[in-house]
């Protein structure tokens, strides 16, 4: 299957049949027209940009997967193949977005802020996970092969279930916890600059799951926590307004079975993070809190 | 069907405040989003939360600001609670772990910001918004309030009587995105929109594409009146080509704007001789839209913003998520040229009315966040203000609808007190088009009691998908960007007469060609096309709203610029546009601001910064 030109000719026509059996008044029947005719324009422009786009140079090509459980025909998973045309600065997500909404509607994905900070649109580029949304076509190989994210269940064409990476972020209790404030009223906790820098890396997460995606040990072991949760660890169990007696819970919980010594310090999660976060080494410092910690009774 | 006591929709900063405070009021609560929260637009918030927390601050000093800002047609008592909350709110976040930037002391750092007379700015690098939806979203996963993500709500469910006054709001029907079924929530306390922006109305927008104003569109449809629709802020410095938000920071740590002659026009050319480019947001961006109009923008689209001179540490340490977004999103490199920035819609003062505890003028029904009026930002909010208000407003909306005795409210909502009508004929017709099918979906159902109520709405809202379903006709993307083609190119940061009415008829055409939309998309797995369908209706409301608010107010106030009478009118506008839907028919009245605070009146002066 090609780009969807022909059909996009076909609908036109049918449109213009539609409207024209309809008029009731006069004032309706000169807005119809008008609106018909601004359609016809519209449509001809499209048809004549799609058609250019597809002969000229200036186009991406981007294969895209397919798959909905819903609709026979697509329940067996297929690239559909998209040609878009090129725009500066075009992102992934631009790319897809435009397919949509000139040749098939039920082209699916997840996206909404466009600027890299909702973490919905990450996804599998050309062989690597990517935040659709911050990546640039032309910094990409064509034809562009787009799927979802791999070690995750796809739901319908580039959208995965993220129930499992949300439970094992919220298995590590991750919302701040200390035991003590400041007495006085409107009184902030103190905390040095050192400190927030320290954990600012970690605060940046966007629960995109590019970093789980992309997880060796993760693929094999569904207990695993995975790079992000145990990022979100990283970052409260550092922070030095927690105290104490939490950061001894906060290690315990990173110290199971299917926590922090599962790593194998393969730098997959690091290297994918669209935020840059040094997860490889966020989970390192929390190997060696443990055993520090751990010696500490002996 | 499901039951809880409070029903919150959607899951940005304002909702998730609603579900905590209602939460420790007692009540069993639900959040019901589009969206996982985390997903949430007010993760893209950059600047900043105003809260007087110093000593040489005051909350007076904020709230004369913010009235100020507000060209007068903020309400004195919202204001007020504002002002006089932010910093318990503030602390409060804190206390929740918020990684604010610090002192050297330890205590959190404050920055100047547009239109404020202290830098009581505080912030968490340029990344504020993130930081707060996470951190307030953990209390919820803390908390274990129960979030259903990916449900669309479509409609509210709510009483027939005819004086929509009357009217009680019993919970809303919702459609599964995963699954694709409707299913209705029963909400016996009430229902808190909390939806956030409608940035889709326009094509250059700092919005999320999923902010599409469905709270206040569907609160409408119900009978509770929009307010003052038509004041739109444009921010300054968005990135030309997509749109994305260049924060106030950048500015508020020394940024300054050049023209194409590299001139400081802030000052050079008198848009602002005090304050330059820390004027208020409305004031710097006709001043750059001027500037490209008389041909000394660049590339006749944009100006610079320059922040090199503030140094790669200072950058780093404050604004370094500026650096990315510049780089990610227009190639260009902060920290050794200037940025193009110029205005884009950002944020919409106005929505659904509310009193200073989120009520509506629908018992039970309440809002809170960027979809509400309640009014704190009149005719332009200051940066620094919306943050505040989600927390201040969406605590008040929890805690009322989970019971807490509250006293009796200052602003009055619905056709009660001082109102009167528009004498405003509008040209071509508004409203509803010819008879209304199950896509339209406006008005309620009528029903012995809540659980037949509901059952009803679900009923309907079933039939309206399955028709949307099954219909063959338009795809909506075309009638969208003809809404938001014509309102970017009309309803702008410059308005005038004609093309406030041309955007009136080309929005009478889209309503006609939505008459017949349709989903080609039959999958009832993760229908965006369905959603999407959906959605450009609500968006199609609200541009008519703002649209018809803009034409008949002839004057110029903060954010609304009108070419035919090119200053404030104190005489005659002193007063909140409000449009109620009344069943199809628009109807266009007005009521006066309120600017008698507790402690003293808000008199209008001249603004200047």
């Amino acid at each position: 299957m090609s780009t969807q030109i022909p059909k996009q000719t076909e609908k036109t026509e049918e449109t213009a049949a539609e409207t024209e059996t309809e008029a009731p008044s006069k004032g309706d029947e000169r807005r119809a027209e008008k609106r018909r005719r601004a359609d016809e324009r519209r449509r001809q422009r499209e048809v004549e940009e799609a058609e250019k786009a597809a002969a000229d140079e200036n186009t991406v090509e981007l294969r895209v997967f397919r798959y909905d459980p819903d609709i026979e025909g697509k329940q067996e998973p297929r690239f559909d193949t998209f040609h878009v045309p090129f725009t500066k600065g075009m992102t992934v997500l631009d790319a897809l977005m435009y397919a949509r909404d000139t040749y098939d509607s039920s082209l699916t994905f997840r996206h909404s802020c466009r600027q890299a900070v909702c973490g919905s649109d990450a996804m599998f580029v050309n062989g690597g996970q990517k935040l659709a949304c911050k990546t640039q076509i032309d910094e990409l190989e064509e034809p562009i092969r787009v799927e979802p994210l791999p070690h995750a269940e796809v739901t319908k064409d580039l959208v995965v279930d993220m129930e499992h990476f949300y439970d094992q972020m919220e298995a590590v209790e991750p919302y701040f916890q200390t035991n003590e404030y400041p007495d006085g009223e409107l009184e902030e906790q103190r905390q040095s600059r050192e400190n927030r820098e320290k954990v600012k890396m970690s605060t940046r997460c966007i629960w995109c799951s590019a970093c789980m995606s992309s997880c060796n040990i993760a693929a094999g072991d569904n207990e695993y926590l995975g790079p992000a949760a145990i990022n979100k660890a990283y970052r409260f169990a550092m922070d030095e307004r927690e105290g104490e007696d939490v950061k001894q819970k906060r290690l315990e919980i990173i110290e199971q079975e299917h926590g922090v010594w599962r790593c194998q310090t393969q730098f997959s999660c690091t290297e994918v993070c669209p935020k840059d976060i040094p997860l490889t080494e966020h989970i390192q410092e929390l190997k060696r809190e443990a055993v520090k910690n751990n010696l500490k009774f002996w | 069907m499901y039951e809880h006591d409070v029903v919150v929709v959607g899951a940005g900063g304002a909702g998730l405040r609603a579900a905590i405070a209602a939460q420790e009021e007692g009540a069993d609560v639900a959040i019901v989003s589009k969206l996982h929260p985390v997903r949430s637009h007010t993760g893209a918030a950059e600047g900043g939360i105003n809260a007087a927390l110093r000593d040489a601050d005051s909350w007076e000093d904020h709230a004369y600001d913010t009235m100020k800002g507000s060209d007068y047609l903020g309400d004195a008592p919202a204001v007020e609670a504002l002002c006089k909350e932010s910093p318990e709110e503030v602390i409060q976040l804190e206390h929740w772990g918020m990684p604010f930037s610090r002192e050297e002391d330890g205590r959190v750092s404050q920055r100047p910001f547009g239109g404020l007379s202290f830098p009581r700015t505080t912030y968490a690098g340029a990344e504020t918004g993130h930081q707060m939806l996470h951190t307030m979203y953990e209390q919820v996963v803390k908390r274990g309030i129960t979030v259903y993500d990916e449900w669309h709500v479509m409609d509210l469910v709510v009483t027939d009587e005819d004086d929509p006054t009357d009217r009680s709001c019993h919970g809303v029907v919702a459609y599964d995105i995963q699954r694709g079924e409707v299913d209705g929530f029963r909400a016996s306390g009430g229902v808190i929109l909390a939806t956030g922006g409608m940035g889709q109305v326009f094509d250059h927008t700092t919005n999320a594409v999923a902010n599409t104003g469905d709270g206040v569109a569907m609160a409408y449809r119900a009978g509770v009146p929009m307010e003052d629709m038509e004041f739109i802020q444009f921010h300054p410095t968005t990135l030309p080509s997509t749109g994305v938000l260049i924060s106030e920071g950048v500015r508020g740590e020394g940024g300054i704007l050049y023209n194409e002659k590299g001139e400081r026009f802030m000052f050079e050319h008198g848009y602002a001789n005090n304050d330059g480019e820390l004027a208020s947001r409305d004031v710097v961006s006709r001043a750059e839209l001027t500037e490209v109009n008389e041909g000394r923008g660049i590339e006749d689209e944009y100006v610079h913003l320059d922040m090199r001179h503030l140094g790669e540490e200072r950058i780093l340490d404050r604004l370094e998520n500026i650096l990315h977004l510049a780089e990610d999103f227009e190639g260009a490199d902060g920290l050794t040229e200037p940025m193009p920035v110029k205005p884009g819609q950002h944020y919409a003062m106005g929505g659904i009315e509310t009193n200073e505890h989120g009520e509506t003028a629908i018992d039970g029904l309440y809002a809170a966040g960027e979809c509400a009026c309640v009014s704190v930002h009149g005719g332009n909010r200051l940066g620094g203000n919306a943050l505040p208000e989600l927390i201040v407003f969406g605590k008040r909306a929890g805690n009322h609808a989970a019971g807490k005795e509250m006293g009796e409210p200052e602003i009055p909502t619905g056709k009660t007190g001082d109102w009167e009508s528009a004498e405003y004929e509008f040209e071509v017709d508004v409203g509803t088009v010819g008879d209304r099918g199950p896509a339209a979906a406006d008005g309620g159902a009528v029903a012995a009691d809540a659980e037949g109520l509901l059952e009803a709405e679900i009923e309907r809202a079933r039939e309206r998908v399955e028709d949307l379903l099954a219909r063959k006709g338009r795809n909506h993307a075309e009638i969208r960007s003809a809404v938001q083609e014509t309102m970017t190119a009309n309803v702008n940061v410059f308005r005038e007469e004609e093309g406030l009415k041309q955007s009136l008829e080309d929005l009478r055409e889209a309503r006609e060609a939505y008459t017949e939309v349709a989903v080609s998309d039959p999958s009832r797995t993760f229908n965006t096309d369905l959603i999407h369908t959906m959605e450009t209706r609500n968006i199609l409301d609200i541009a008519e709203a703002l649209a018809m608010g803009a034409l008949a107010r002839r004057e110029f106030r903060g954010a609304h610029w009108r070419k035919e009478r090119q200053e404030r009118d104190d005489e005659n506008w002193l007063k909140h546009t409000l449009i109620s839907w009344n069943d199809g028919e628009p109807e266009l009245w007005y009521k006066p601001a309120i600017l008698e605070g507790e402690a003293k009146t808000y008199e209008p002066k001249v603004r200047s910064y």
